[in-house]
């Protein structure tokens, strides 16, 4: 429907040093001074119309700064659509609009259909005549494409877990409105408190799984982050010529914010790797050094695979053994460089200490072992090691901010059970989040709820 | 049959059930002059099944009747045997009244209401076919011979057309309780282009209340509060009768496995569909195997007679096996049956063919309610006649129609699912088809509908100006609840302790104190002296409107965005076969329902977004080629 706020990515993904995302609607300016943060710390609903400003996106579940942006605003009727609209500039690459665009959504926009700007422009007559069949093949067209994908998605894991969610609440909600119906029915359990909130837990932790997942599914969108770690003079920096390579590399660099981190990204054999802090290990070679450093633990903590790079030639260090402290329990493969050098390390100590981590051998110098080593971060990924599984799914940014609402709903509906409110009441969020869920996988008919409750119990007064 | 004028009237109501009743009435107090025809008057608002009235959902139904000047609520007030408040341990959205009904005296007090009223005339007589001429109904003619004219006609003929009752393999054509059935005028109405389905219900045997052994049997007493479904009854019935409860045996279901080759829905004779949430005791023993019994209930049928309603136990299956399955349950081993269960097949139109306003697509100014629309149960027959009778008067004397909205009334989920979706079983309304049942309680119908009933001249002035007292009382009370501060003293303490509450640490807005779960109106009143004594009703609005305000603030939000929708109309000489871009099958079912607001079309199973998206544009389109031309 036209009366919502919407929003989207409209410039091209991928290059480009500034992308936008733009929001449209009753709400668009409400939504973006929840987030927006001046300089001043004026709103932008007291400006004038048609400015542009500077300032950050503030993330309001952490309160912490996550981007730095222009925003345009607009106010109707003297835009494209005629509503309100904002245009919030941000930094080019994949990384930034997505985040600025889940933080949109998760402050109350819904993701524009296909074609859905062109379509409220032409609702609002901005748009002439001759353009309204046009607008409406884009629809049909658009549309059509999307079932096909969202069939696709039926038979996916995705969709198999939800269903199961859905089932599992649609169980509790058909339970509820038999007591509620049939108050006199004695061969239907009385729904109680603990009961739903047991369900209610149980369906919130999965859908937190998800979402996790999803920021994992950002993985096919924005690469498998990565970082390579090691002694000075292992090759790391070998490393990450020969992978940047072997592949074509794109190289992003996220400018402007306190982070000077250069990432390149690589494609291996399907997987696409984000070469994290590439700059630091060209220009100092020197992990160790920093390994102290709290940045240099976050980029750890926060990459989805380690390349850990020792030395073929050399006995293990005191050294090495602290990083593979600091790397246990992550995603890491040994790469032992340098083969073409007579042995210094003891394999079996390695072995021990990486556990059942994959090792490759390398000689960087000859090009060899490259081979071996995209095979083991390919095999990693696919073979689902870094739960790969899912992503694919959860990717799409429309689920993961229909997860966020229907997580947000079984929330309230938790703490509504957790403050005594009547089951009844309780029920109203719960029902809500069996349609969110429902809207995730396309199946939206409302008659399951009859058919559910009428299949279970055996009704009659 | 030689042919005469019978009289000329705004508004002519087939049949005197409960949608006739309430039609006849509602077209006569709005000020239409209207005529009620009934094949026999001693049948006005009799009760063929069940002897109650209420329950969930249906309850609330009774009471939006009420708050809109219908008089169901009214007469069970002065007839029940016993009322009960259903759901008590629950949230305030779904809790509902049930009256266990005087079958005998809530006839005779809806007929005198009738033959009370100004501008309405009853008549006896069999109506055989519609006057139509250039597909707007003129008038019709009964089975004697009078020729009836009017402006508007309402059909409410309940089960009776081509109405046939089996019983084992018995089977003959009758209305209910062996009435006449109604067979010329449903060969009319299929003549006038009226898509039919068949749909079947049932109803369970009666036993004399003497033969009962009510040792074996559990007591269900009725509340022992006062209560009442009008907003006006001031005089409450304290002399109640109980219901009793008991319960199917292994033998009973024994009995039924024997002879399912004997039952009708089972060897194929009746082909109706039925409801599924009123099985007969032969579907549930078969769809529910594994279940050891099945609550039956016994209810009286009213102070003056000993038969007894021997609910849960409906059946088609033979005279003999009947009485049978009597003898298998406890405290009925030597029941009487007075009268055996029957199932009834009956033709109902798709409701499909209607506008929200219960107007024939086909034939104007004619209006069908009730059974005929393929529902079933007295109160949502009662709430679609009182609108169709609103409607058809509303028409002849010129003023407003009244489609109430799904997020304004029970009844105006019912008709527009009805209209919208239409039905594959006798429909039944439950809680669970309101999307905004929070916003749609049994305690706020007045408020919600008064107004409404006021404006279209259903509620009298004096009735009008209590309900503004009542609304102002509860409004004052809660701005005075949401300023007024609670002090963390003693007093406070203990109250809060006592309740199971944790204690204060600072002073708190005796509306936030409210909110509390375990706090009541009661007690925060004690804390915050008040000069008016507030009536209990009051209370109850003011605890009810406080406490689940952030639900209610949610559910209003929601109803924003309908209400949206709801405001973009769509023109009625729409050409949907015109707009290339609609699915094929989004396309046939607008074409069909031809929803009047965007709204209305989303809810149409089979018109999804894109096609929702593509109507917009294309309504834009026509919209703005009007203005340029």
């Amino acid at each position: 429907m036209e009366f919502d706020t919407i929003a989207a990515i409209s410039t091209p993904s991928g290059e480009g040093a500034i992308a936008i995302v733009r929001l449209s609607g009753p709400e668009a300016i409400g939504i973006a001074d929840k987030l927006f943060r001046a300089p001043g710390g004026r709103p932008l609903a007291s400006q004038p119309t048609h400015t542009i400003h500077y300032g950050h996106l503030e993330d309001p579940t952490t309160g912490e700064v996550a981007e730095e942006v222009m925003v345009s605003f607009m106010k109707g009727p003297k835009t494209f659509t005629r509503e309100d609209v904002i245009e919030i500039n941000c930094h080019g690459g994949i990384v930034s609009v997505n985040r600025v665009l889940q933080l949109v959504l998760q402050a109350g926009a819904r993701l524009a259909e296909p074609g859905e700007f062109t379509k409220r422009a032409f609702l609002n007559g901005r748009i002439d005549l001759s353009q309204a069949e046009a607008v409406m093949d884009l629809i049909r067209a658009k549309t059509d494409r999307a079932m096909d994908v969202a069939l696709g998605q039926m038979e996916g894991r995705l969709s198999k877990l939800i269903s199961t969610l859905r089932q599992a609440l649609l169980e509790s909600i058909a339970q509820m409105e038999v007591n509620i119906d049939y108050p006199e029915y004695d061969d239907v359990e009385e729904m109680t408190r603990p009961m739903m909130l047991e369900k209610a837990e149980w369906v919130r932790a999965e859908i937190e799984k998800l979402l996790q997942t999803s920021s994992q599914g950002k993985i096919l969108r924005e690469g498998l982050s990565t970082v390579i770690v090691g002694r000075p003079n292992v090759g790391k920096s070998s490393l990450l010529n020969s992978l940047v390579h072997e592949n074509k590399a794109i190289v992003t660099e996220i400018a402007g914010t306190t982070r000077d981190i250069i990432e390149e990204y690589v494609n291996v054999r399907g997987v696409p790797l984000r070469l994290v802090d590439t700059a630091g290990i060209r220009e100092t070679e020197d992990i160790v050094e920093r390994i102290g450093v709290e940045r240099s633990r976050k980029v750890l903590k926060e990459a989805d695979l380690i390349l850990y790079v020792l030395n073929y030639s050399e006995a293990l260090t005191a050294e090495d053994e602290l990083l593979f402290e600091a790397v246990k329990d992550m995603n890491y493969i040994v790469v032992i460089n340098k083969t073409d050098l007579p042995q210094g390390i003891d394999l079996e100590q390695v072995q021990q200490l990486a556990g059942s981590k994959r090792m490759v051998t390398t000689s960087l110098i000859e090009e060899e072992g490259i081979d071996q080593l995209e095979e083991a971060i390919a095999a990693l990924f696919f073979e689902g090691e870094i739960e790969a599984g899912d992503m694919t799914y959860v990717s799409n940014a429309r689920h993961i901010s229909l997860l966020h609402q229907a997580h947000k709903t079984i929330s309230d509906a938790i703490g509504a059970a957790e403050m005594d409110v009547p089951v009844d009441m309780i029920q109203i969020d719960v029902t809500r989040t069996w349609e969110i869920l429902g809207e995730i996988i396309g199946d939206t008919a409302d008659d399951g709820l009859l058919n559910q409750l009428f299949s279970q119990f055996c009704l009659g007064k | 049959m030689p042919k005469f004028e019978a009289g000329t009237f705004d508004v002519i109501v087939v049949g005197a059930g409960h949608a006739g009743a309430e039609a006849a009435l509602a077209s006569a107090r709005m000020g239409a002059k209207t005529l009620v025809l009934t094949m026999n008057l001693d049948m006005i608002a009799f009760m063929p099944c069940n002897p109650s009235i209420g329950g969930p959902a249906k309850g609330i139904v009774v009471r939006e009747i009420d708050a809109l000047g219908g008089a169901m609520g009214r007469v069970i007030d002065k007839t029940h045997i016993q009322m009960r408040m259903l759901n008590t341990a629950k949230g305030p959205a779904v809790r509902a009244l049930r009256a266990q009904a005087d079958k005998v005296l809530y006839q005779q007090e809806m007929k005198r209401l009738m033959e009370d009223e100004d501008n309405l005339t009853l008549h006896q007589g069999v109506v055989e076919k519609l006057i139509v001429e250039d597909g707007t109904v003129k008038g019709l003619e009964t089975q004697a011979g009078g020729i009836y004219r009017a402006q508007s006609v309402v059909i409410t003929t309940g089960t009776f057309l081509r109405g046939e009752i089996i019983i084992g393999d018995l089977r003959y054509s009758s209305g209910p309780n062996n009435q006449q059935p109604s067979i010329k005028l449903a060969e009319n109405l299929e003549q006038l282009g009226f898509e039919t389905v068949r749909f079947k219900t049932g109803t369970p045997p009666r036993v004399n209340s003497k033969s009962i052994d009510y040792s074996q049997t559990e007591i269900q007493p009725g509340d022992d509060v006062p209560r009442a479904f009008s907003f006006e009854t001031t005089e409450f019935i304290l002399d109640q009768l109980p219901c009793w409860l008991t319960y199917t045996t292994g033998k009973t279901h024994q009995i039924i496995d024997e002879n399912l080759h004997l039952s009708p829905m089972y060897s194929g004779m009746a082909k109706g569909t039925g409801p599924r949430y009123c099985p007969s005791i032969e579907d549930k023993i078969v769809r529910f195997s594994d279940k050891p019994r099945h609550q039956i209930f016994l209810e009286p049928e009213g102070r003056n007679t000993s038969e007894v309603y021997v609910q849960g136990l409906s059946t088609s299956l033979p005279e003999h096996v009947q009485r049978q399955l009597l003898e298998s349950i406890p405290g009925l081993e030597k029941a009487e049956m007075m009268r055996a269960g029957y199932a009834i097949e009956y033709d109902a139109i798709v409701p499909t063919q209607l506008w929200p306003t219960l107007e024939s697509k086909q034939i104007v100014n004619l209006y069908t309610a009730g059974q005929i629309n393929g529902t079933s149960g007295y109160e949502e027959a009662a709430g679609q006649g009182l609108m169709a009778g609103i409607n058809a008067a509303a028409k002849v004397l010129g003023k407003e129609e009244v489609i109430l909205s799904r997020s304004e009334a029970y009844i105006g989920v019912l008709i527009d699912d009805l209209v919208t979706k239409g039905t594959s079983e006798p429909y039944r309304l439950l809680t669970s088809r309101a999307e905004y049942r929070l916003l749609l309680r049994h305690d706020n119908a007045d408020m919600r509908l008064t107004d409404l009933g006021y404006r279209i001249g259903m509620v009298k002035e004096d009735r009008y100006a209590k309900f503004l007292t009542k609304k102002d009382l509860i409004e004052e009370e809660i701005k005075r609840l949401r300023k007024m501060m609670i002090k963390p003293n003693e007093q406070t303490q203990q109250l809060i302790q006592e309740a199971g509450g944790s204690e204060l640490k600072d002073g708190i807005r005796a509306a936030d104190l409210l909110k509390r779960p375990e706090m009541t109106y009661d007690m925060i009143a004690q804390l915050t002296a008040s000069e008016v004594e507030l009536a209990d009703e009051v209370k109850e609005q003011v605890e009810i409107h406080i406490k689940y305000e952030g639900y209610i603030e949610k559910s209003l939000q929601q109803v924003d965005k309908l209400k949206k929708m709801e405001n973009k109309k769509i023109p009625e000489d729409i050409d949907y076969h015109a707009i290339s871009g609609l699915a094929t099958e989004a396309r046939g079912k607008l074409a069909e329902v031809r929803p009047l607001s965007i709204a209305q079309a989303s809810r149409i199973s089979g018109v999804n977004p894109a096609d929702i998206s593509i109507l917009l544009v294309y309504i834009e389109q026509g919209r703005i080629a009007k203005v340029s031309v």
